[in-house]
């Protein structure tokens, strides 16, 4: 039973681990702002799950301690990372848009029109026929 | 064997931190820099996890909560100024 909780925390360490290295690598690696910002949002929240879950079952198994913390921690994560990566990307968009930035062409390219009639949600003027635009008023 | 996997995912985390910290360092755009802080907040959330495992002792995880709330309100306060130029209108 011992040995079987250890190589449970043990595998759960080194799976968060690696996940939070493999984020900050592509961190490193990957060629635009818009790509860079799928390693850390993506692979570093999910390692951070795994060491957290590692932790719970290690301070339950090993210490006979409860703790409730790493899983408060875990999903004021799993809500907070989405909403601080959504603000990024936009004031990336923002940047770009106001020229204050020029960044080479990516592979993929240009975000698309969300809608026919609507806008991404930064703050540039609407353009001429979307809902939020007052232009023929 | 959990002594020596604490101790190897604590080297992988801080070779993350040391890649982030030159992401921070190397830009090239405000996006990219915001986007280091975050990570590198969230590591440092990893490590002072780590660090209460090794010593077995569970009042770490308290500056560990603490530290990602504020490292979200900081990200978003960050994203805010540079949208806005201005934190609370």
């Amino acid at each position: 039973m011992s040995s079987a909780i250890d190589l449970a925390v043990a595998a759960l360490v080194l799976l968060g681990a690696a996940f939070v290295l493999i984020g900050s690598w592509g961190l490193v690696r990957l060629p635009s702002t818009m790509e860079r910002l799928h390693g850390p949002t993506k692979a570093t929240t999910l390692g951070l799950g795994a060491l957290l879950v590692g932790s719970v079952v290690f301070f339950q198994g090993k210490l006979g301690v409860w703790t409730a913390h790493e899983l408060l921690i875990s999903v004021f994560l799993f809500i907070t990372a989405p909403i601080s990566a959504n603000m990024i990307a936009k004031v990336h968009l923002h940047r770009m848009r106001t020229g204050a930035l020029v960044e080479p062409e990516s592979i993929a390219g240009e975000p698309p029109a969300p809608a026919p009639d609507v806008d991404w949600a930064t703050f540039q003027a609407p353009r001429d026929g979307s809902s939020a635009s007052t232009a023929g008023s | 064997m959990i002594e020596v996997a604490l101790h190897i995912a604590l080297g992988a985390v801080a070779l993350a931190l040391l890649l982030n910290g030159w992401r921070l360092l190397k830009g090239p755009a405000i996006g990219d820099r915001i986007v280091a802080l975050d990570t590198m907040v969230i590591n440092a959330i990893a490590v002072i996890v780590l660090i209460g495992m090794i010593g077995g002792n569970d009042t770490y995880f308290e500056a560990a909560l603490l530290l990602a709330m504020v490292g979200f309100v900081g990200t978003i306060a960050y994203c805010k100024f540079i949208l806005r130029g201005d934190i609370v209108e």
